[in-house]
């Protein structure tokens, strides 16, 4: 049973309640200690007007480190609310959310800042560029946040368009890119802090399929770089092939919950 | 992040949108301006004022008059001033033994009688009733001779003259120039006093101008007409070409200080201590003016002086009046400049609340990159902050040109006028510190409501923002 769906009303339940709350976290605590992210009987709900949605219901979810995992489900299904909520961009309406072994609710908003800089990188569908600066003053924008010492900035930063093979576009402006180039950047940014984690929300949704296959293998290659640490890869699709074909293991979800999951590899 | 990073990104976002935010910073160099400009003007006229004042040597002078010299029945007379009633010492003769005593005081550079008469100005055919006085040989720079064409007295007893312009276009023919009086020679018929001799020689003695001497005990004094000519050696410009009489002392004719005392004129302290029945031996002065080092040095010398039993006056009093007056038109200066000010500091909340708009996907951006609210709050701060210090440089320097412009404007117009152009404009640099300091703190207040509304973005909101 969910802790979430004890009643606190009752006065006379609320001490048990808080006990039980205490302990369900320890223990979950010490159980999600192993994985890059646990998430446990986790909801999300939103008001609008009278009516009231429910985006996320009652997910509970382990992801070990290195895992490739893919959510799959259709529009609406919950899917990018929920790699929001393991993001720490927005916060459950119940349950917990451990990122290697923390609990995001207890964070203030400076340590889920601190979070989103360090322990996880985002690439979004659109990817989300500042249009203004160029590529290696986009890439550079985490460092900044991260307050990393100036002379380290530029060394990291070329690393990091290396990588995603755009070491040459340092100048340019996004605009100046194509749809897949702009991804590239985009992700150079979301590693350029050395995240263990990556999420991405339909990085191939903006792109044809061709250049979605680029992107895709970009993100094998670092899910399992040819050496060092590969990182553990959490990515919402709506192309099953897709999925298929990079993740180990597909959640699927349908209104709100998990539907169905399979293991690849 | 750090104060660097965060300038940086400030000034980037800044020149993304430069026309919006030069005519918001142009506001903010207008609201300075007229606040620099107003200010300016204001501390210019008070500093004018003050040296016009410590030039006629208002602030550095002390007037000792014997204590209750004003007798019951006329205004303010017998009455007791606070310093009077505060102090024990008992009224005290002003002699010389007072003289020599006030003299002997710190900060004390010169003790004068002070000599002040009516007399007939005559230069045939004219004549004209006129306020002599005489005047020391340190009041030659003071402001009371400003303009003045001429020279001033060759020695302390030369029989000469300075006189005030309108006198002597007076006693000039019609057309002529007041400065060709100057080599001439007027004459000054003024009352003069003639000690009586003690009763035993009375009956021996008719002659009403025989001196009696010091030593022999006079039985009071007799008031005769007397005439004597001085030669005109400089005129000070006449009043309507603004070079009227400066400072409390002004008269129509001035005279070195030493002929001055030697003419034995009447003074009407003389009555009044005829009057009494306790009048001591020795000369008497009606009124000694002391010169102080500098205006620091009066409060003090009044204090001592009103101790050794004296009644002591000086402008201190009245200029800390008019420090007053200038604090409150300064202040009254300040709200109307700031007024612009004011509406400038809607202009920045207009720009930084657009801004928020504008890039509210770039903030939920930052928020995704790890950016925390302080990030965000800070780097809207630091925008409005960095348009405040651009607006506040460009706004002095603006008010600058306006107060020069108003300046030049003043001297144009009051030589036109045939009026002395003084410098009624100063721009010290406090004013110059204070109003740039002044610019960013309103800018960052302004930015206030923008900066924690862009902090309070929900990332997820902003990042779906079209």
């Amino acid at each position: 049973m969910s802790l979430a769906s004890i009643g606190t009303q009752d006065p006379r339940l609320k001490l048990l309640h808080v006990n039980l709350r205490s302990m369900n976290v320890s223990e979950t605590s010490a159980s999600s200690s192993g994985f890059a992210i646990h998430a446990d009987h986790v909801s999300r709900e939103y008001k609008m007007g009278d009516a009231l949605i429910r985006a996320v219901n009652q997910i509970s979810l382990d992801v070990p480190p290195g895992e490739f995992l893919a959510l799959l489900g259709a529009s609406g299904s919950g899917k990018s609310t929920l790699l929001n909520l393991i993001a720490g961009l927005d916060r459950p309406s119940s349950g917990a959310i451990f990122a290697q072994g923390r609990d995001l609710a207890t964070m203030s908003s400076e340590e889920l800042a601190s979070h989103r800089n360090k322990t996880i990188g985002i690439v979004f569908q659109s990817f989300q560029l500042l249009p203004r600066m160029t590529l290696e003053e986009n890439v550079e924008l985490p460092l900044r946040l991260a307050e990393v010492p100036r002379a380290e900035r530029p060394g990291r930063v070329r690393e990091s368009l290396d990588r995603v093979g755009l070491g040459a576009r340092v100048k340019h402006r996004p605009t100046e890119l194509s749809g897949g180039e702009q991804q590239r950047a985009a992700i150079a940014r979301a590693l350029v802090n050395r995240p263990m984690i990556l999420l991405a929300d339909e990085p191939t949704g903006n792109l044809d399929t061709k250049t979605g296959e680029e992107i895709m293998s970009l993100i094998a290659g670092i899910h399992r770089p040819a050496s060092g640490p590969g990182r553990t890869i959490i990515m919402v699709t709506h192309e099953r092939l897709l999925a298929e074909k990079y993740a180990d293991r597909i959640v699927t979800l349908s209104d709100g919950a998990i539907a169905s999951e399979e293991r690849l590899r | 992040m750090k104060t660097r990073d965060l300038t940086e990104l400030a000034a980037r976002n800044l020149r993304e949108a430069v026309l919006r935010n030069s005519l918001t910073t142009l506001g903010i160099a207008v609201g300075v301006a007229s606040l620099v400009a107003l200010l300016s003007l204001g501390v210019g006229l008070q500093q004018l004022v003050d040296r016009s004042v410590a030039r006629a040597g208002l602030f550095d002078t002390v007037s000792v008059r014997p204590r209750q010299s004003t007798p019951f029945g006329q205004p303010g007379g017998g009455r007791r001033t606070p310093r009077d009633t505060a102090e024990l010492a008992p009224p005290r003769a002003l002699d010389e033994t007072a003289r020599k005593e006030i003299s002997a005081l710190p900060n004390v550079l010169e003790v004068n009688p002070e000599v002040r008469f009516t007399a007939e100005a005559r230069r045939e055919p004219n004549s004209q009733l006129v306020i002599v006085a005489g005047m020391a040989a340190s009041s030659q720079n003071s402001g009371t001779l400003d303009g003045m064409t001429g020279n001033f007295f060759s020695s302390s007893d030369a029989d000469e003259a300075i006189l005030q312009g309108d006198l002597a276009k007076r006693l000039l023919d019609e057309g002529q120039a007041p400065n060709s009086l100057i080599g001439q020679e007027v004459t000054l018929r003024f009352a003069q006093r003639q000690a009586l001799p003690p009763p035993s020689q009375q009956v021996a003695s008719d002659a009403p101008n025989q001196a009696v001497s010091p030593d022999e005990e006079a039985m009071g004094f007799s008031i005769v007409p007397s005439e004597k000519k001085f030669r005109v050696v400089g005129v000070t410009p006449t009043s309507d070409s603004g070079g009227g009489p400066v400072g409390f002392n002004n008269a129509g004719v001035y005279l070195p200080l030493d002929v001055a005392e030697k003419l034995q004129v009447v003074q009407g302290s003389e009555l009044r201590d005829l009057a009494r029945s306790s009048q001591g031996e020795g000369e008497r002065y009606a009124s000694l003016n002391v010169r102080a080092s500098g205006p620091s040095a009066v409060a003090q010398i009044e204090t001592e002086v009103t101790h050794m039993g004296f009644a002591a006056f000086s402008l201190i009093d009245v200029t800390r009046n008019l420090r007053t007056f200038f604090a409150i038109f300064d202040l009254f200066l300040g709200i109307f400049g700031s007024l612009a000010l004011a509406v400038a500091s809607l202009g920045i909340i207009n720009t930084l609340v657009m801004a928020i708009l504008e890039r509210r996907r770039e903030i939920g951006v930052l928020k995704a990159l790890g950016a925390a609210n302080r990030d965000v709050r800070q780097l809207f701060f630091a925008e409005a902050g960095v348009m405040g210090l651009v607006g506040g440089i460009f706004g002095v320097a603006l008010g600058w040109a306006i107060g020069r412009v108003i300046q030049l404007g003043t001297m144009v117009y009051l030589k036109r006028q045939g009026l002395s152009s003084p410098n009624i404009w100063s721009v010290p640099w406090w004013l110059v510190l204070g109003a740039i300091v002044f610019a960013v703190l309103v800018s960052l207040a302004s930015g206030i409501y923008p900066a924690s509304r862009a902090a309070q973005l929900d990332p997820v909101e902003a990042l779906r923002y079209e």
